[in-house]
């Protein structure tokens, strides 16, 4: 069984073509909207998606070397992400069911996050930490769906990593060779500055450290590598510190790290410590699958269909704030 | 001090059973964390166990029960306190019938109340956080997150916390359960507190996250 999927929830138009058995990633294009400036303009977003689709969707056919017949699904993400953006990707997914006659299937983009890692990783049942531009969450599967355990109450640390280096002068662009400039300029400090680390519960904040941070580089008092370390470092830990509790309430002994600042070197190797130390097996999605991709979309799409979800096409709306934990797993009850 | 029992290995700190001037203690040890600076690192366990130990006793001062404090070493980041010999709220919730349960959470939600009438809150507001004890009394602990504050931000967060831990870890009682403990809170609070700490959750459950009532157009 073969499914194709595609994703378009933020800065990225990717097109995935997975099969049901080894090695399961038969395509993977993509595209990526880079800011000239700023962060991401949503409807320049979708333009520039607009204009690459079909570039992109070929490309795919082509490298799995199959055509659009041989497919057996249309796999898509409706969201959670920017309305424009998802408009370009639930058009494209509509037409192409309706006009070839395939199922259409919807895609939840923070599902697919967790199960691209589980099918990479190999982990079954997880503790896991989504960690992105948008979204900040401690996750685990509980009775037919993945509940929320933790999450941010104000910014996501992808969100707050990107604001704080444009702050800074240091971006865009946010990300170069795969190293986020928070890590760059982060790796060069030493000094500790105190600014507020906030835990609450099983919850992170990012936005008192953002204004302290701010305010300390804007004093001129410190060195702008001392003032990211020490911001890395407090907000790094009190995400795994947030983990490390999610592990012990829910008895999890997998933790399993997805999303695109799951990427970092820094955050791995804290991720790393408190795997040894409380004896669980570490996952972290591959770099290349941790971003935004159609791959990931068109795997939970196949496992969605697998267990007969389908969507009409005429119902088929974007939901910009469609949250995991209302979502049925049914592959896993 | 005699010998010590480990009693439980939790996120933060270690719990062990000793015997204390006659008494039967729990030695808390907020453990350092080889995964952060050892910079923040001290500051954050010496930081909690002065709130911890502050709060504990301010609690007491209002009338809820919490494990009485014997001793505190900020240096070594240890609070000795009273052993309550019990069971957490969250494990014994499933074996109880529907009238304790709504008894518990009753109480529950006025001990919260009390705590936040005096502005102090309890920053990890959850069922593993509460115990029951042998005689059915009920004591909070695990105040290393609190905050004495005024702000109803704060309180709407530890309800936030008590909801979320009732959807994530009870969530086929989380309605049956909330009732009560919002019945119990506003018995303290009064029904206008209430009202604003619930508008307050409803705003932080909204805010920059992925949340579905936060809906805007539903677009084609």
């Amino acid at each position: 069984m073969i499914a194709l999927g595609i994703e378009s929830t933020a800065h990225t138009f990717g097109v995935g073509i997975v099969e049901d058995k080894p090695p399961y990633i038969r395509a993977d294009e993509r595209v990526s909207y880079v800011p000239s400036k700023g962060g991401i303009h949503p409807k320049e977003a979708a333009t520039f998606f607009l204009n690459n689709s079909l570039r992109v969707l070929n490309n795919a056919l082509s490298e799995a070397n199959l055509s659009i017949k041989d497919v057996d699904c249309i796999a898509v993400a409706l969201g959670p992400g920017l309305g424009p953006c998802l408009r370009v990707g639930a058009t494209l997914a509509r037409a192409l069911a309706t006009y070839f006659n395939k199922p259409l299937v919807p895609v939840n983009h923070a599902v697919a996050h967790v199960e691209i890692g589980k099918l990479l990783t190999g982990l079954k049942d997880p503790l896991i930490v989504y960690l992105s531009g948008g979204n900040t969450m401690i996750l685990a599967f509980s009775d037919g769906r993945y509940r929320v355990f933790g999450e941010t109450l104000d910014i996501a640390l992808g969100n707050f990593m990107d604001a704080f280096v444009r702050e800074l002068g240091l971006a865009p662009p946010y990300i170069v060779d795969g190293k986020h400039k928070l890590d760059y300029c982060a790796d060069e400090g030493s000094e500790f500055l105190e600014l507020p680390y906030i835990v609450k519960g099983q919850d992170v904040s990012f936005s008192g450290l953002f204004t302290a941070a701010i305010k300390a580089f804007r004093s001129g008092k410190y060195r702008l590598q001392d003032i990211c370390y020490s911001v890395r470092e407090i907000a790094y830990s009190s995400i795994v510190e947030v983990s490390e509790r999610g592990l012990i309430h829910t008895k999890k002994l997998e933790l399993l790290v997805v999303g695109g600042v799951a990427a970092s070197k820094a955050l791995q190797e804290k991720f790393a410590v408190i795997s040894r130390l409380r004896r669980v097996k570490l996952g972290i999605v591959p770099p290349n699958y941790a971003v935004d991709n159609g791959v990931m979309i068109a795997w939970t799409g196949l496992l969605t269909f697998k267990s007969g979800i389908t969507i009409e096409p005429e119902k088929s709306y974007v939901r910009q704030r469609w949250r995991i934990d209302s979502v049925d797993i049914p592959w896993l009850s | 001090m005699v010998k010590l029992e480990l009693l439980s290995s939790g996120a933060e700190a270690y719990l062990y059973k000793g015997e204390f001037l006659g008494y039967d203690v729990v030695i808390k040890h907020r453990v350092p964390k080889p995964y952060r600076d050892p910079r923040l690192d001290k500051l954050i366990r010496s930081e909690r166990t002065l709130v911890e130990a502050k709060s504990m006793l301010l609690a007491l001062s209002m009338g809820v029960k919490v494990p009485a404090i014997l001793y505190v070493d900020l240096d070594s980041a240890s609070i000795i306190m009273e052993y309550i010999d019990g069971i957490l709220l969250r494990d014994w919730l499933p074996e109880i019938g529907e009238e304790l349960r709504y008894r518990y959470l009753e109480t529950l939600g006025n001990y919260v109340g009390r705590l936040h009438m005096n502005d102090l809150t309890h920053g990890d507001l959850t069922t593993s956080n509460v115990m029951v004890a042998r005689d059915g009394e009920l004591y909070i602990i695990d105040f290393g997150l609190a905050r004495i504050s005024e702000d109803i931000e704060d309180k709407a967060v530890d309800i936030h916390l008590m909801i979320r831990s009732l959807e994530s870890t009870h969530y086929r009682l989380a309605r049956k359960l909330l009732e009560p403990f919002l019945k119990g809170y506003e018995d303290i609070v009064g029904s206008d507190h209430l009202g604003k700490v619930l508008s307050k959750v409803k705003e932080i459950r909204l805010r920059g996250r992925y949340i579905e009532e936060r809906r805007t157009r539903r677009d084609v």
